[in-house]
């Protein structure tokens, strides 16, 4: 189906941030009148392609070529002006000017510097009809759902090229994530736009975590490992379990001593239950049993509502819907105070937004969560507080082991190791650990796998979110599958649980 | 050129690194400018049994300031600010003076401290009213206090009917024109708010707790500190603090003028706090550097009347120091003028900065092998 | 091109067409200038009924509020300008004083013509207005601080001019003071016909041209515009300088009003300036209010000062109390519009 001409080819782009190789000479071809799905787990490279090719980094090595010429993208105005359009997921327009400003502002249609607004409301509407949608170019675009915002975000990415007189226009439309909060009916909407400008010829890059969709609207598509190009096929060539197994790999254990660990088969009774916990454009309505002492890994692609599933758990989001109850009684979860009280602790995915406080030191880092449960006017004794901080700082191994240390400067592995510190010397009943392997060195991420087994074998239960599946295997007394915001299956771990049972498990969305 | 030893360089590091050097470096520069001009600055002479002397009178002078400075630094720390001090100071001197006033014995004890009562519970009410629009409305700060800052001044007029109050109270006088041990009385106020303060901060949690909210509110939220409670209580604490200044300086000339009682104040204490290395955008925060802090604003107007300068350039110099300390903390400044190498003493400033984005890009990279 | 049929295939509910009439009221920006504009038609009808045998009907009452508070209202236009685009000016009080210090002190001391020193300070408040744009968006200060320094230099530099006030016995600006333009019912004077042609200009820039909108756009959304490819900094820094420029206006309007220099006039305009904005619907976290609500907010202002005076009994200070609460009222009547957005 494709032309022969690739629209936008490029050839062996590498791309480095110190100490980091996130692209090692990535080839990627993008073709007329196409929708290709970029795909790829955390660290496969995917947000550093496109911000290479909508001009956000500057590359480090190889070509683009943009209709056989060869184009230097040096801004996101640049890649524009070349007829490469970017949406993304959170929708960046103002809303608080009308639809018709939305797509027009900065190159309003004028007369003598006055602006023609009759002129402009009119061509906003003809380029909202051609495109069939059907959208009030007068109203505010705030009036309008964030799905509609997100096709005015389209119309005015395609029009760009129109007032000026450029010909096509654009040719090159990413779409960064737009569907990750749309409900059905809007993504079928979205779908259908993009259906319309792809028989107009435009090349469409789509990206979405949602497997279903790519299925349903791409042509083509290409993965990314690690910062290396593992494919390019065709949709229909190559099947979901395919698709996961190139995602994901066979990542290479190193992690040796683990593989010895058994895991204890007896664990308690039941600490938390889960209800039809749920909340809308997060994740459906979901029961979950957690025992003392169990490790429940969760399992699913980036996206799949596993974060959003433990942000639940702690209270961090509210629930629409659902009750949670531990230790037998029922906890409000509106707000982490709620859990915190209940013995649940939470170590965000986000360590620098949501994790740690970087001007202040390790010790204060480490005695946060502590100090706001006993309160202001509780101060924790200095010996007892000094003592507490400098027994985690050698359990954990931190380093520099300086309580005085400002957090900020630490390691990513170090300042995991303060996060999990601090909630540790809470003594919470359940520890939620949102991927504290992410981007932390080997050495640092076996000792936390470590602590893991530890804690559960001392009766502390753990929900453990890793991006890699073997990680989840190793770690887990049950794992809990998710696919496309829902939670669709719960194994028992055993002989008969492999990677690639969890990856048919995550293709099919089905237990089996 | 003789290289110092390494000793002598890591203590000099260590020291121009504390993050008290740069605003007592500047106090000691400023006062030291003075000798040239009057060779006696820093002696102090004993009069009636009374401590005389330029550095007295410093202090003395800077009195309210600091203390307004003090209760702003907290609210600041938090990310916030508070616009209506000075509103609040005027409300405090109107409502204590008229109370007195009113007494037929302007000298009892008993009245005197009602009347102090009263003032500093109307001061607090106006704090609690600013925290809950910032901690429960979730209005922004300036904006949040700006309706009092607006509103308070008439309410102050409202209160003195306009005129001048003027009282002759001995003990009231006491808190800001009287003496005890030789020394002028305010500056037991003050040292007494101070060290509370520091106490209130550094020996319970509330200090960590407060950086914390400033420093990172959302990590702040998921920890489970309650950040509104934490909020009003710094609103309230800072609308005390400046009630207090507001009894001072109606106490030292024995009046209450709802018109120009505290005018400016809490833009010289915002500056007092940058001055003082507090962060406008909230986190770390030190009281000591805000004493300092406003110290040197009291002392650039000493000195600018000592050296002969006409008094009325002094708020030239003062917008010159805003915009010379604001520039300096500006990381974008700091990199377009000096490039990666700070100057000496601004290197250690400027060093998170390059490296932030580095290791800021290192999660976007999402890096997991 | 060709596709032109209209296929309606958008979901119920999500198009504007079907969208409730009542929401689409609550969320309408004009909401907060209508309910401005009640207000003072309320206020104007109240006074006419308490006061209408002390001559407030007089239809040169309404005028005088144009005359007495022409400068605010250029002031206020210039806040307007930098209140939509998101930021604040502290500065617009000083600047004033220094205005009416500066050309008192050239046209009283130094002699120069009255038509020499308008550019003159009109091109000086321009300037110290860029000024503070360029370090606000240059080195990322807060638009407080930054125009907070301003404030300090602009009263520091009155004082250096001089301590004492100046009155101005210049022949021009006391006939230029004493002119009064007949509307037939009334008339009025030329600093209010000032400030209602720079009103209408303020209007045509920020709805009829590419800057006004860029104006609404970097309020609404920072990082949006610099997206979309909008002069980010070039609109912050033209912002300031209009209100630098509107300041100075207003400054040799005030001069033209009291017709004296004095170091401490205007002393913390930028506060009434500010209210004005808000009472006038404008969102002081920018990208939402209009130019026109302002005028009201103004007018509002200035009756009140009018109500207060024909009482009698009532004293100056409660134009502040008023102000204060109005504000607060207006503040919380954004809070509540803002709320219901985010849900």
């Amino acid at each position: 189906m494709a032309e022969p001409r690739p629209v936008l080819e490029m050839t062996g782009i590498v791309k480095e941030f110190p100490g980091v190789r996130a692209l090692s000479g990535v080839d990627f071809r993008l073709f007329p009148g196409e929708i290709h799905a970029l795909m790829g787990e955390n660290g496969a490279g995917k947000s550093t392609l496109i911000k290479v090719l909508t001009g956000v980094y500057s590359l480090d090595g190889g070509t683009v070529t943009l209709d056989g010429k060869s184009v230097h993208i040096g801004s996101p105005l640049q890649a524009q002006q070349a007829g490469i359009s970017t949406v993304y997921q959170e929708v960046n327009l103002c809303p608080n000017l009308s639809v018709a400003e939305n797509i027009f502002i900065g190159r309003e249609p004028t007369r003598g510097g006055r602006i023609q607004w009759k002129r402009m409301r009119k061509e906003a509407a003809e380029l909202v009809d051609r495109l069939g949608l059907d959208i009030d170019v007068t109203a505010p675009l705030s009036s309008y759902p964030l799905a509609v915002q997100q096709l005015v975000a389209i119309v005015r990415s395609v029009g760009t090229g129109d007032s000026d007189g450029e010909g096509s226009g654009t040719k090159v439309l990413v779409l960064d994530e737009p569907t990750s909060s749309l409900d059905r009916d809007e993504v079928l909407e979205l779908f259908r736009l993009m259906r319309r400008l792809r028989d107009e010829g435009v090349a469409i890059l789509f990206v979405s975590h949602f497997l279903d969709q790519i299925y349903e609207i791409c042509d083509r598509m290409t993965v990314l490992r690690n910062g290396t190009l593992v494919g390019e096929h065709m949709v229909r060539d190559l099947d979901q379990v395919g698709l996961i197994e190139l995602m994901i790999g066979k990542a290479l254990d190193q992690l040796e001593e683990l593989h010895e660990h058994q895991l204890r088969s007896d664990v308690g009774e039941t600490l938390l239950e889960a209800e039809g916990l749920g909340r809308a454009g997060g994740i459906a309505p979901f029961d979950l049993e957690i025992k003392k002492g169990e490790v429940i890994g969760l399992a699913g692609l980036l996206g799949s509502g596993r974060t959003e599933l433990a942000r639940l758990l702690f209270g961090a989001d509210q629930p629409d819907s659902g009750k949670v109850t531990i230790g037998g009684k029922q906890v409000s979860m509106s707000a982490p105070n709620d859990a915190i009280g209940a013995g649940v602790a939470f170590c965000s995915e986000n360590r620098k937004t949501e994790g740690l406080v970087p001007d202040l030191t390790v010790r204060e880092n480490i005695i946060l969560a502590l100090q706001a449960a006993r309160g202001w006017t509780r101060p924790i004794p200095a010996a007892q507080r000094d003592e507490l901080v400098a027994k985690y700082i050698k359990a954990l191994d931190i380093r520099p082991a300086n309580p005085e240390a400002r957090v900020g400067q630490l390691s990513g592995g170090n300042q995991q190791k303060v996060l999990l510190a601090r909630w540790l010397i809470t003594q919470p009943q359940l520890l939620i650990l949102d991927e504290p392997t992410r981007g932390i060195d080997i050495g640092a991420k076996a000792e936390i796998q470590k602590l893991v087994v530890s804690l559960s074998e001392d009766g502390m239960a753990v929900l453990y979110i890793a991006a890699e599946l073997e990680e989840v295997l190793r770690l887990s007394h049950t794992i809990g599958v998710l696919r496309d915001r829902k939670l669709v299956a719960r194994l028992t771990n055993g002989p008969e649980i492999t990677t690639s049972k969890i990856l048919e498990t995550i293709a099919s969305g089905e237990h089996q | 050129m003789s290289t110092p030893s390494v000793a002598t360089t890591s203590r000099w590091r260590a020291l121009t690194h504390h993050n008290l050097f740069w605003p007592v470096a500047v106090l000691i520069a400023l006062l030291l400018v003075n000798v040239p001009f009057t060779p006696d600055f820093f002696a102090i002479k004993m009069t009636d049994g009374h401590l005389y002397g330029s550095l007295v009178s410093i202090v003395l002078f800077g009195s309210p300031l600091i203390l307004v400075a003090v209760g702003m630094t907290l609210v600041i720390a938090t990310g916030g600010i508070d616009l209506s001090v000075g509103a609040v100071v005027a409300i405090t001197g109107a409502l204590t003076c008229s109370y007195i006033s009113d007494q037929a014995d302007q000298n009892a004890l008993a009245g005197v401290f009602l009347a102090m009562g009263i003032g500093l519970v109307a001061a607090v009410v106006c704090g609690l009213w600013n925290g809950f629009l910032v901690a429960r409305m979730g209005i922004q700060p300036i904006i949040a206090t700006l309706i009092i800052m607006v509103a308070g001044r008439g309410v102050a007029q409202l209160i003195t009917d306009g005129q001048i109050i003027t009282i002759n109270s001995e003990p009231y006088k006491l808190i800001g024109g009287g003496y005890w041990l030789t020394l002028p009385f305010s500056i037991f106020v003050v040292a007494a708010v101070v060290a509370v303060t520091v106490a209130l901060t550094r020996r319970t949690a509330l200090g960590l707790l407060v950086e914390s909210v400033g420093g990172n509110a959302e990590a702040s939220r998921l920890v489970g500190i309650r950040s509104r409670r934490i909020k009003i209580m710094v609103y309230m604490f800072c609308a005390l603090c400046a009630g207090i200044a507001g009894l001072m300086i109606s106490s030292n000339t024995s009046a209450a003028d709802g018109n120009n009682a505290g005018l400016w104040i809490e833009l010289d204490a915002i500056l007092a706090v940058v001055i003082g290395g507090t962060s406008l955008l909230g986190g770390r925060f030190s009281i000591g550097g805000t004493v300092v802090g406003a110290l040197v604003i009291q002392t650039l107007t000493t000195t600018i009347y000592t050296i002969g300068v006409p008094t009325q350039t002094n708020l030239v110099f003062k917008a010159v120091v805003v915009i010379i300390v604001c520039l300096l903390q500006s990381p974008k400044f700091r990199a377009k003028v000096f490039g990666a190498n700070g100057p000496k003493g601004l290197r250690r400033a400027a060093a998170p900065a390059p490296a932030t984005p580095a290791a800021d890009a290192a999660p976007k990279m999402e890096v997991s092998r | 091109m060709s596709a032109t049929t209209k296929t309606p295939t958008v979901p119920e509910g999500r198009t504007a067409s079907q969208a409730s009439a009542v929401t689409r009221l609550l969320g309408d920006r004009r909401l907060p200038v209508l309910v401005t504009a009640a207000l003072f038609l309320a206020m104007y009808i109240t006074g006419l009924s308490r006061y209408q045998n002390y001559g407030f009907a007089e239809p040169q009452v309404f005028l005088n509020l144009f005359i007495d508070n022409g400068y605010l209202l250029v002031a206020a236009v210039g806040a307007t300008f930098v209140i939509l685009s998101g930021g604040i000016d502290l500065s617009v009080g000083s600047l004033i004083g220094f205005t009416t210090m500066f050309t008192a002190w050239l046209v009283e001391r130094q002699g120069l013509p009255l038509l020499l020193v308008i550019p003159l300070a009109l091109a000086v408040g321009a300037f110290g207005g860029f000024l503070m744009g360029y370090v606000i968006h240059n080195f990322e200060i807060q638009p407080f601080i930054v125009t907070l320094a301003g404030l300090f230099l602009f009263r520091g530099l009155c004082l250096v001019i001089s301590k004492e006030s100046i009155s101005i016995s210049d022949s021009t600006v006391s006939s230029m003071a004493q002119t009064r333009v007949s509307l037939g019912l009334g008339e009025l004077s030329i600093g209010a016909i000032v400030a209602l042609v720079v009103l209408a200009a303020a209007f045509y820039i920020l709805h009829y041209t590419r800057f006004g909108r860029r104006v609404y756009a970097v309020g609404g959304n920072e990082q949006s515009a610099l997206l979309m490819g909008l002069p980010l900094g070039g609109t912050k820094i033209a912002v300031y300088t209009m209100s630098g420029f509107c300041s100075a206006l207003a400054g040799l309007l005030f001069m033209l009003y009291i017709q004296s220099g004095d170091p401490l006039h205007a002393v913390g305009m930028e506060l009434d300036a500010i209210a004005a904005v808000v009472i006038g619907g404008t969102l002081l976290t920018g990208g939402s209010g209009y130019v026109l609500g302002t005028l009201f907010g103004v007018l509002v202002l200035g009756l009140i000062k009018s109500i207060i005076q024909f009482e009698g009994t009532l004293s100056s200070w409660w134009t502040k109390i008023a102000t204060g609460v109005l504000l607060c009222a207006f503040i919380l009547i954004q809070r509540a519009m803002t709320a219901r957005k985010q849900t």
